[in-house]
């Protein structure tokens, strides 16, 4: 294995964990709040769809990203209406939205498949770039790579260091308890599926706009459920999400590895590393029952009826 | 001002009616679609609803479409009324036809009336090994059963393409990634002369009616409805929560196997890439949709098998995309979410000085896993 071999490999590493970090991260910070959203996959293809067909028809990436963000928190807020004001099953409504979402992408996708665009390139950072090894890897990527560093520490922060994460703790571990000191349980817990609506919706734009620069159904393929079980992974810490994130990154990417190397395995099979590897993390993980449930938000899944 | 009060009660009316409202609703938001696309509105629903079905071979194709995603749901039902979050029956239909396959290319010069259910039945197997493992995750490994199935609907996909790109490639194919034709004896024997519809369908039909049997007159039945309803309650009443979890899980996980494989056997006869146009996935919407009900069940897969169908035609004859069935798929789950909140709370649509209570909060909150 030489050292150009080892270069890409973090490189892509790192670009093929980007979009699972940024969705994860949109996700953690919903399940703080008590709210579990397994529509993450419905919503990334909406992002997906929307970046695509506003990117190729007005020419501007900018406006991609923008629009399959607000794709992705228009999806969040049907889950919210549903879950929230009519106090529907999260785990049902979520489900719901990942169908829907995969319908309604493929719908309003069908006549754009395989039409190119012009993705998003790299932008070097002087000097940086030219490090060894992780010179690639960290500072030769596109701007959104740079972007979800920077929402990795801004969501580290808040959920950590600032007044309005613990709120949002607090809202996730006792809905009733925070209602009852007169915080805004609905407002945070709106706010929290709003953000992660837009953070699947950018995740989403990434693969369709930067990944592969072009628009096939399904696109995601499990990359929302794969956030959900790297919440899971992380125990609800943000530093685990972004090593998770990437650990899965290399997990999709080993087929290079293995080409690298010169092993001759099945694509197919190849393709199956980053599903056994989130199956093999959760068996890992979930397996000390008590620890699981010291670590989940305590009020993970449950709606709260009393409005304040 | 429209304003939602607390019935107080579950209203079983409104668990009756929620499906047909979400059902109209669904119909109706289709056809202000089809305005804003610019086709007849009208003619698009008829398209999708009736044409598919208007003469006796439509019929007897909508029997052919309704066997799979039967299968599943009924299959489905059992694991949900226990709340447990099965959302593998893809990858459980998918393992039950390479399974099925297998042995069928195996047996394919064998002439014998024994071939058959021999490929059935490792069919079953195949998928009762499929959601036998998301058993031993969740019961021995504490592992959320909503990701481990999903991510096993993956990991079956990309083994079956590995398997017909690969090791049960037809030699004599082409390099098409497609098996042998199975032999005569290994496909299930057509019912009504003339058409697609075979004994799937009378299994299907079987497999309705024991689960009926099983769920509301059996003990075991009746231990997996307490489960759902209150886990506590069922481990207090002694109840073998694990054996009840592995029990319900093998068993939905063999029904879908087996439509996989009916699949295979019957409309399709080889091992193809496309085996299911994710009839896993819609038996979920069907089995909320027919309530969790043998009956409902049945009716809603009818009105699934019709959505598929209805898609294809709207794609041949008026250019919509086909993606338009899994569009109303899903448009159909959410106001079915919506519609059920109809259940537990009425509409008040008079302004007024009436202050209702917040409903109590559940006794027991739900927890997830």
């Amino acid at each position: 294995m030489d050292i150009d071999l080892i270069t890409n490999i973090l490189y892509a590493m790192i670009r093929t964990g980007t979009p699972l970090l940024i969705v994860a991260l949109g996700e953690l910070v919903c399940e703080k709040s008590g709210v579990l959203n397994l529509g993450q996959e419905g919503m990334m293809l909406m992002g997906a769809v929307v970046g695509f067909i506003v990117t190729l028809l007005s020419g501007s990436l900018l406006l991609g990203f923008l629009l399959a963000m607000v794709a992705g928190v228009l999806m969040s807020l049907i889950f919210g209406l549903i879950t929230m004001e009519l106090s529907a099953n999260q785990v049902a409504t979520g489900l719901a939205l990942t169908i829907f979402g995969t319908g309604l992408s493929a719908f309003v996708g069908s006549e754009f498949v395989g039409k190119p665009i012009e993705g998003l390139d790299p932008v070097f950072i002087p000097v940086l770039t030219d490090l060894p090894v992780i010179g690639r890897m960290l500072f030769g990527q596109d701007l959104i790579v740079y972007l979800s560093f920077v929402l990795f520490g801004a969501v580290y922060w808040f959920i950590n260091y600032s007044r309005p994460g613990l709120i949002l703790k607090a809202v996730g571990e006792n809905p009733h308890a925070a209602n009852a000191i007169g915080l805004p349980v609905f407002r945070t817990r709106y706010l929290a599926i709003i953000f992660g609506g837009a953070m699947a919706g950018l995740a989403g734009g990434y693969l369709s706009l930067a990944y592969t620069p072009l628009w096939a159904e399904n696109m995601s393929a499990g990359r929302g459920w794969i956030a959900l079980a790297l919440v899971v992974f992380a125990s609800w810490k943000a530093e685990r999400v972004l090593l998770g994130a990437w650990l899965f990154g290399l997990a999709s990417i080993l087929h290079l590895v293995f080409q690298g190397l010169g092993f001759a395995v099945s694509p197919n099979l190849l393709a199956i590393l980053p599903y056994l590897a989130t199956v093999v993390v959760l068996v890992l993980l979930s397996s000390n029952q008590t620890r699981s449930r010291l670590v989940a938000p305590i009020s993970l899944g449950n709606p709260f009826h009393a409005r304040g | 001002m429209i304003k939602l009060e607390p019935r107080g009660e579950r209203s079983s009316t409104m668990a009756y009616l929620s499906p047909v409202f979400a059902a109209l609703l669904t119909m109706l938001t289709g056809l202000i679609l089809f305005t804003l696309l610019g086709v007849d509105p009208v003619e698009a629903l008829l398209t999708i609803l009736y044409v598919p079905v208007s003469d006796t071979h439509g019929i007897a194709e909508l029997c052919v479409k309704t066997t799979p995603i039967l299968l599943c749901a009924i299959g489905l039902s059992v694991v949900f009324k226990a709340k447990i979050w099965n959302i593998g029956a893809e990858g459980q239909l998918l393992m039950g036809g390479l399974f099925g396959s297998y042995i069928a290319l195996q047996l394919i010069e064998a002439e014998a009336f024994w071939v058959l259910p021999i490929v059935l039945i490792s069919g079953v197997l195949g998928g009762m090994f499929w959601s036998g493992l998301a058993a031993i995750l969740k019961v021995r490994f504490n592992t959320n059963e909503i990701l481990t199935t999903i991510m096993m609907n993956y990991i079956a996909l990309n083994i079956l393409l590995w398997a017909v790109h690969g090791p049960l490639k037809d030699p004599e194919g082409f390099n098409f990634p497609e098996s042998a034709l199975f032999g005569d004896s290994a496909l299930l024997p057509v019912l009504i002369e003339g058409t697609r519809v075979n004994f799937g369908m009378a299994l299907a039909l079987l497999a309705v009616v024991a689960v009926w049997v099983l769920m509301s007159r059996s003990f075991y039945g009746f231990q997996i409805k307490v489960m759902g309803v209150d886990a506590g309650a069922a481990r207090l009443s002694g109840f073998k929560e694990k054996r009840l979890t592995y029990f319900a899980l093998l068993l939905s996980g063999g029904l879908a196997g087996l439509a996989g494989v009916g699949e295979v056997t019957g409309p399709i006869g080889q091992l193809i890439p496309q085996i299911s146009p994710g009839y896993g996935y819609a038996a979920i919407i069907v089995a909320f949709l027919g309530r969790l009900h043998p009956l409902g069940i049945l009716l809603a897969s009818l009105l699934m098998a019709l959505l598929y169908m209805g898609g294809e035609m709207a794609q041949i004859s008026l250019g919509l995309p086909l993606a338009l069935t899994g569009l109303f798929q899903g448009m159909l789950l959410f106001y079915l979410l919506a519609c059920d909140v109809l259940i537990t709370f009425r509409i008040r649509l008079k302004p007024g000085k009436v202050t209702s209570r917040p409903p109590l909060p559940p006794l027991a909150p739900e927890t997830q896993g």
